[in-house]
């Protein structure tokens, strides 16, 4: 397929009725805001992507970074009442965050997915696993309940529960939790959506049921060619899955790229941070973490200008343009976007210098840097 | 750091044989037990003084119930807890209350350990006054020093806990938990619920508190890579049992059990470029209810490289194969050696049931 996904600017005019979107799911200058008694609280401010089917997006930043509230607008699950959202989402060629509450609810479901954080919560335990499957897909379908039932079992012996036509009428609360989460990524898949989001769908599981699901959903995609965002905050998860990846960061993408230009030659400072705090198994032990200091801020109160100024360790080589004005994502080596008032060499002389060989801890491979250079 | 320099047979904690049984009852007015829910099931191991022991698994391995026991916040069913050579494993409530300053305990969950309703002053100096301490300078000055030493603004003393971020009131337990200056810290997941930046500054703060202070830890984790990080010793638990046991380096250079590796294998790498190419050993199904666990090795059910004798019928001790490196397995030399290799394993429909 090749890398066709590309950032529009943050900050494009909107020309919905003239736009033609060209690549499955296209997200241009999202902004959802929610006005409290506190202020407005702008959980996504200005965020854009593609993304074409068969592919895996991840989405990467802490709680609070708006990560997964973008996946609830273009899911559509957000409260018209007390939510503010602007901007466009287009989804297979229509435009959701002008449409009908009931448009979207039919795109729900069939052209688009959500597999949530916690399975127990997100089940109804009121009602059997195969109920809850055979309601979506009825839904979409005009089968009959035994056609639906057979789907059901269908789906469940799909995501690798065994012996799925007993499981069918067991409850929720029957399950184990990798169990359940498999039965979700039954009822989200029960449909055969061409877009599947999934909030961070093994945070809550061990690591070897995180394993297994994380291959379930590779190989969905695989058979389906659904095209797949990843929400999560485990950069490891992402590196495993994902092609391109989004890093978020006070409601605000602050990098992107391919996963291969992101984890080797990342330019955003933060994104170096969330490399130095993650211990990792795969190098030789570290004497110490290099945490990001100071905590994530109030998105009622985002800090002025770069919203990581605050907490960033080279604010001071941009005489105070970090306080005074907030960077935009641009383009520093195609495909790769940076939001960050440093200039592109200066950002690649501190990862080169400072950052990477603390991080990694062995010589860096030659071979990682003249690529990017150019 | 290394395990040799903390005057190794020093032993701070022993523990041995330890179980817990939780009794299975049926019945409203006339109970009776049906069964036990044997999560811990004869552990054995012991702390030395400075040293940290990392106790690693998955949920339900029963790690979280042996930190509750050794804080006597359960009590064993059986076996023998050493502190200090004092057997606190029955010793009644007054005569443990004076040895509870030397163990504490963090929390998991910040949110729900601390209590809404009082100040940050008033639930770091509780200790204080639970335990009738006089401080030099008062209370308040005591808890100001703690909240400055675990990197927090001593002003905030009149703060509530709904003031602080997660990592902040993370900070706040750890200065409770340090306020008596104990021996042993029990931290049951004391990173998991905080984000990525957050976790590391927590970390950071343990280890220097850890020197400064000359704290003994015992920490509970699912995280391998952060229990790799702290710990100077890693026990690996499952289903209620040790099955592996040794240093830092010993165990995630040259894993013996075959749960290790798995579990080792399966965590994310942060590095797209190993993707592929990168061998994983897929465990099928769950892990087996600790009510009715499987004969012999509790693992053969999961095993990839179970064997027709044995695995299934005799239960596997803890040995040292190893200076230091124990393993609970029948099979571990001729794995290690290569004489036995994996199967392509079928799902196993039964450990699901």
């Amino acid at each position: 397929m090749g890398k066709s996904e590309q950032l529009t600017g943050s900050a494009a005019a909107p020309e919905a009725s003239s736009y033609t979107p060209t690549e499955y799911l296209e997200v241009r200058d999202l902004r959802i805001h929610f006005p409290t008694d506190d202020g407005l609280v702008k959980a996504v401010d200005g965020v854009s992507f593609a993304l074409s089917e068969g592919r895996t997006l991840g989405i990467v930043g802490e709680s609070g970074s708006g990560k997964s509230v973008s996946s609830l607008g273009i899911m559509g699950l957000y409260n018209r009442k007390n939510s503010k959202i602007s901007g466009e989402i287009w989804l297979d060629g229509q435009e959701i965050v002008g449409a009908s509450a009931e448009q979207v609810r039919r795109m729900r479901g069939r052209k688009m997915a959500m597999i949530f954080q916690d399975p127990l919560s997100s089940l109804n335990p009121f009602y059997t696993v195969g109920n809850q499957i055979i309601e979506a897909y009825r839904l979409h379908n005009d089968v009959t309940k035994q056609v639906a039932h057979k789907h059901a079992i269908e789906m469940l012996d799909r995501v690798g529960i065994p012996q799925p036509d007993r499981r069918v009428d067991d409850y929720p609360h029957h399950f184990s939790g990798g169990m359940r989460q498999r039965a979700m990524i039954a009822m989200a898949l029960s449909c055969d959506p061409q877009l599947l989001i999934a909030d961070e769908p093994t945070t809550a599981l061990d690591v070897t049921v995180q394993a297994q699901i994380l291959d379930l959903i590779r190989d969905l995609q695989e058979e389906f060619n659904s095209a797949v965002i990843m929400i999560t905050h485990d950069l490891g998860v992402v590196a495993e899955v994902a092609d391109d990846v989004l890093v978020m960061y006070g409601g605000k993408p602050v990098e992107f790229g391919d996963v291969e230009t992101l984890f080797h030659r990342p330019e955003h400072p933060y994104t170096w941070g969330l490399m130095g705090s993650m211990p990792r198994l795969d190098r030789p032990p570290t004497e110490r973490l290099l945490p990001i200091k100071g905590t994530p801020p109030s998105l009622i109160n985002l800090p002025t200008g770069c919203a990581f100024h605050p907490r960033c360790a080279y604010r001071e080589l941009n005489n105070g343009k970090s306080e005074a004005e907030v960077p935009q994502l641009v383009e520093s080596v195609p495909g790769h976007k940076v939001a960050c008032h440093l200039p592109h060499e200066r950002r690649q002389q501190i990862w080169a210098e400072e950052i990477q060989p603390k991080v990694t801890e062995e010589p860096l491979a030659s071979t990682d840097f003249e690529e990017g250079a150019p | 750091m290394s395990v040799q320099d903390r005057a190794p047979g020093n032993a701070l904690l022993e523990v041995s044989g330890l179980r817990k049984h939780f009794p299975v009852t049926r019945g409203i007015i006339f109970k009776h037990q049906i069964g036990a829910v044997k999560a811990v099931d004869g552990l054995s191991f012991s702390i030395r003084k400075g040293e940290t022991v990392g106790l690693v698994g998955e949920s339900g391995c029963g790690k979280t119930t042996t930190g509750r026991m050794i804080m006597r916040l359960e009590e064993p069913t059986d076996g023998k807890i050493v502190f200090e050579g004092h057997d606190i494993t029955h010793m009644r409530q007054r005569r443990l209350r004076p040895l509870r300053r030397d163990i504490q305990m963090i929390f998991q969950d910040p949110y729900s350990s601390l209590n809404p309703r009082k100040t940050v002053g008033s639930i770091v100096g509780a200790p204080f006054r639970l335990q009738k301490m006089e401080t030099e300078g008062g209370i308040k000055k005591s808890v100001q020093e703690l909240l400055e030493l675990v990197g927090l603004n001593p002003e905030h003393y009149n703060r509530y806990p709904h003031e602080f971020s997660g990592g902040q009131r993370q900070r706040i337990g750890v200065a409770r938990t340090l306020a008596l200056r104990p021996k042993l810290i029990v931290a049951d997941e004391p990173v998991s619920a905080l984000d990525v930046s957050i976790q590391a500054q927590v970390i950071n703060l343990l280890e220097d508190l850890q020197e400064e202070l000359d704290l003994t830890y015992l920490v509970i984790a699912h995280d391998l890579s952060v229990v790799r990080h702290i710990s100077d010793r890693v026990a690996v638990m499952y289903l209620g049992e040790i099955v592996e046991l040794a240093s830092r380096d010993e165990l995630y250079q040259r894993p013996l059990h075959p749960y290790s590796t798995a579990l080792l294998s399966a965590v994310p790498v942060p590095d797209p470029s190993k993707r592929k190419g990168r061998e994983r050993i897929r465990l099928t199904g769950d892990v087996p209810s600790p009510l009715n666990p499987p004969a012999g090795c509790r693992f053969h059910t999961r095993c990839p490289f179970v064997q027709q004798t044995r695995c299934a019928d005799e239960w596997p001790e803890l040995r040292e194969l190893r200076p230091g490196h124990q393993v609970a397995c029948h099979w571990a030399e001729d794995i290690e050696a290569g004489r036995i290799t994996p199967k392509e394993r079928v799902p196993v429909a039964a450990t699901e049931a």
